[in-house]
């Protein structure tokens, strides 16, 4: 098992180089001036010399290899200074992923913008599973009974009905129609700078997590109830569970413990896999609530043409996909001993 | 007896493949509804502007902000007097406590936005620009996904690099990488192609080659249990060359995953446009898709919360009408599920 994640991660490193490759070549082969903005008063020679303290002026394998440096060799460098201490090589001139906007280091960016991000985003999956499990197990349990029925339509809603359609629309309903004094209002626009100090902070936060989290929640929860109802559906008809009836066992055992535990099993990797797509789908669903979380960087960066910055978060996105590839892939490798990698 | 035999050779004579299809996707309810209003929405996108004439950019700037007639119901007691003369009903107050001014007008069933324009005629003309999209992107990668799929199942040669392809495809981050795409061709396009050609072939270009790697997988695995099948190894003893062999015994083999790749592919394709659109990177204003119909009236949701649920609705009922369509194109295409 060991040997087969050290392999697959060997294998990730190629891959992830070709990505960052094809993710550079996008941005550099596309037709824009990052000096386009600027104002037009301008003289040609400062504005190349804007340019060259960009770095624009050097080739683009230069510039491809330089931000590899700053990004796979500096900024880890730089957050063990950070977190231990520990001061390698020449630790105040270090160059860094700037970003052009803000010429702040961008990873400083994102691990500002990250807590909201997965506090959304891991709060709605969590929210998700929890909803999907139970579903999921008595729609399969009770097959083609009314609760079926509605799950299954319900989760067809669910995964047709777009984020930005069903943000909206809690909008429209608890943050339009709902007088503001009634005890269902709820805020549209997510307040960053709320501290959790008491309990009326807490109230506060609690309400204007409700929205996003529901929204993205109950989108997960219609895709993963229904991988559950078909991996339940798969292991009530299998022999080991007439051999468990035939023991003696409780059905509550039965269900709970032998069936749901075995269906769980490709359940596991699905939320696995699920997982980056998440945080993709989160880009929308920040929009909609003004979360300034990792999506919303993403479409400042792109509309304020900050490469470094849209480089580096793609670049981020891109890891995530692989690396809970491999996290699937290992899972169900641990989980189901039937499976072996040698 | 007699009769009984010819009775039989009847009902023989007239079962076909395709008839096989109809009548089990006749059975499955959730389709054949979804049939029914995928087909009202695409009759209404594609012949509604002949029908309802008003021209989707004019400008009537003293209607703006018109609300719909459907707030007609809230008057209460002027109810038809607000249905036969919604021009005599100036003022009437949801809340009891605001006073708003709220203008209704048969001229404009939708109402119209804060320039004037009719939302109707917007939403139908939206939902055209939607469909095409929606079509040509599913064309697209329908087409990218075929071809690959079958060349990478049939010639072990090709196997290996395009599966390496396909699932470098599918580790690259698309959400964020159709942003910058979009972004940064938009206006080499615009210029190129004009305004609004050049964003729609960008727009079709980008979600058709971002979305075939499922039909792709798919169609590989289906060709790769084909490809040992008695009747193959036959074409190929008789010395059929391979591109007639694929025309003939494989295409027609895998059709049913492709139909059913189809059907999803459009709901996709329309609602990454729409996305696209609502992050404001898809359709410019002036040639409004759904999506972007959505994002405009976001702005003004306090309002006019009619402007987002009209094509929220629309994209919604489109995607889960195709969804059900595929669901049961799919039960019905599968033979082990048929006839039972």
């Amino acid at each position: 098992m060991l040997n087969f994640t050290l392999r697959r991660l060997m294998f990730t490193i190629p891959t992830l180089l070709l990505i960052s490759f094809i993710i550079f070549l996008i941005l550099d082969l596309a037709p824009n001036d990052p000096t386009g903005n600027l104002p037009l008063t301008i003289p040609p020679e400062v504005r190349e010399k804007i340019r060259a303290s960009l770095g624009l002026d050097a080739p683009m394998y230069i510039r491809y290899l330089l931000w590899c440096q700053q990004f796979f060799i500096n900024e880890p460098l730089n957050l063990f200074n950070e977190w231990f201490g520990w001061c390698i090589g020449d630790c105040e001139g270090r160059l860094r992923v700037t970003s052009w906007a803000t010429r702040s280091p961008v990873v400083d960016l994102i691990a500002e913008r990250m807590p909201q991000t997965l506090w959304v985003v891991g709060m709605s999956y969590l929210v998700g599973i929890l909803i999907a499990v139970p579903i999921g197990v008595i729609s399969a349990y009770k097959q083609y009974s009314w609760f079926d029925q509605a799950g299954t339509f319900i989760s067809m809603i669910g995964f047709s009905v777009p984020t930005f359609f069903t943000g909206v629309l809690l909008i429209v309903i608890f943050s339009v129609w709902m007088p503001n004094d009634s005890f269902f209002w709820l805020p549209s626009i997510y307040d960053t700078t709320l501290e959790v100090v008491d309990w009326s902070s807490f109230g506060q936060q609690v309400r204007q997590m409700i929205m996003p989290v529901m929204v993205l929640g109950l989108y997960n929860a219609a895709q993963i109830s229904r991988f559950m109802r078909a991996s339940m559906l798969d292991n009530l008809s299998q022999d080991y569970v007439r051999t468990a009836r035939a023991k003696g066992l409780k059905e509550k055992t039965v269900l709970l413990v032998h069936v749901l535990r075995n269906s769980m099993i490709p359940v596991v990797t699905v939320i696995a896999l699920g997982i980056p797509q998440i945080f993709g789908g989160a880009i929308i669903t920040e929009q909609i609530f003004k979360v300034n979380g990792l999506g919303q960087l993403l479409i400042i960066g792109i509309q304020g043409a900050d490469i470094p910055l849209v480089q580096t978060l793609t670049f981020l996105f891109a890891v995530l996909i692989v690396l809970f590839n491999l996290v699937a892939d290992v899972l169900y490798g641990l989980l189901d001993p039937r499976i072996r990698y040698e | 007896m007699n009769s009984a035999v010819e009775e039989i050779e009847d009902t023989r004579k007239f079962r076909s493949l395709w008839g096989d299809v109809w009548v089990q996707f006749r059975s499955h309810k959730g389709a054949m509804l979804g049939m029914v209003v995928f087909g009202i929405i695409l009759f209404g996108v594609t012949l509604g502007p002949y029908i309802w004439t008003t021209d989707p950019q004019y400008l009537d700037i003293r209607a703006k902000n018109t609300s719909t007639i459907l707030n007609c119901f809230l008057t209460g007691d002027q109810i038809f007097q607000c249905f036969s003369d919604p021009g005599s009903i100036k003022y009437f107050d949801p809340n009891a406590e605001t006073l708003t001014r709220v203008k209704l007008s048969w001229a404009y069933p939708l109402g119209t936005d804060q320039l004037g324009r009719d939302q109707l005629a917007q939403l139908l003309q939206g939902g055209r620009v939607s469909m095409a999209v929606g079509m040509a992107a599913m064309l697209l990668s329908l087409v990218v996904g075929t071809v690959a799929g079958v060349l990478a199942g049939y010639f072990r040669r090709l196997d290996g690099p395009l599966m390496r392809l396909t699932d470098l495809f599918l580790a690259l981050p698309l959400l964020p990488l159709l942003l910058v795409i979009i972004m940064l061709f938009r206006d080499t396009l615009r210029g190129l192609f004009g305004p609004e050609t050049g964003i729609f072939l960008l727009i079709v270009f980008v979600i058709g080659i971002t979305s075939w790697m499922q039909t792709a997988r798919i169609v590989r695995g289906d060709v790769l249990a084909l490809k040992e099948r008695e009747f193959i190894l036959a074409a190929n003893s008789i010395g059929t060359p391979a591109k007639r062999v694929i025309s003939r015994h494989i295409m027609p083999n895998i059709l049913s995953p492709i139909m059913v790749s189809a059907t999803l592919g459009i709901a996709t394709a329309i609602i990454t446009e729409s996305a696209l659109s609502f992050l404001g990177l898809g359709f410019p204003s002036d040639f409004p898709t759904w999506g972007r119909l959505l994002f405009d009236g976001t702005t003004y949701i306090s309002q006019s919360p009619a402007r987002v649920i009209w094509p929220g609705l629309a994209i919604s009922l489109t995607v889960l009408s195709v969804n059900f369509i595929g669901d049961g194109l799919r039960d019905a295409l599968d033979p082990r599920i048929r006839g039972r």
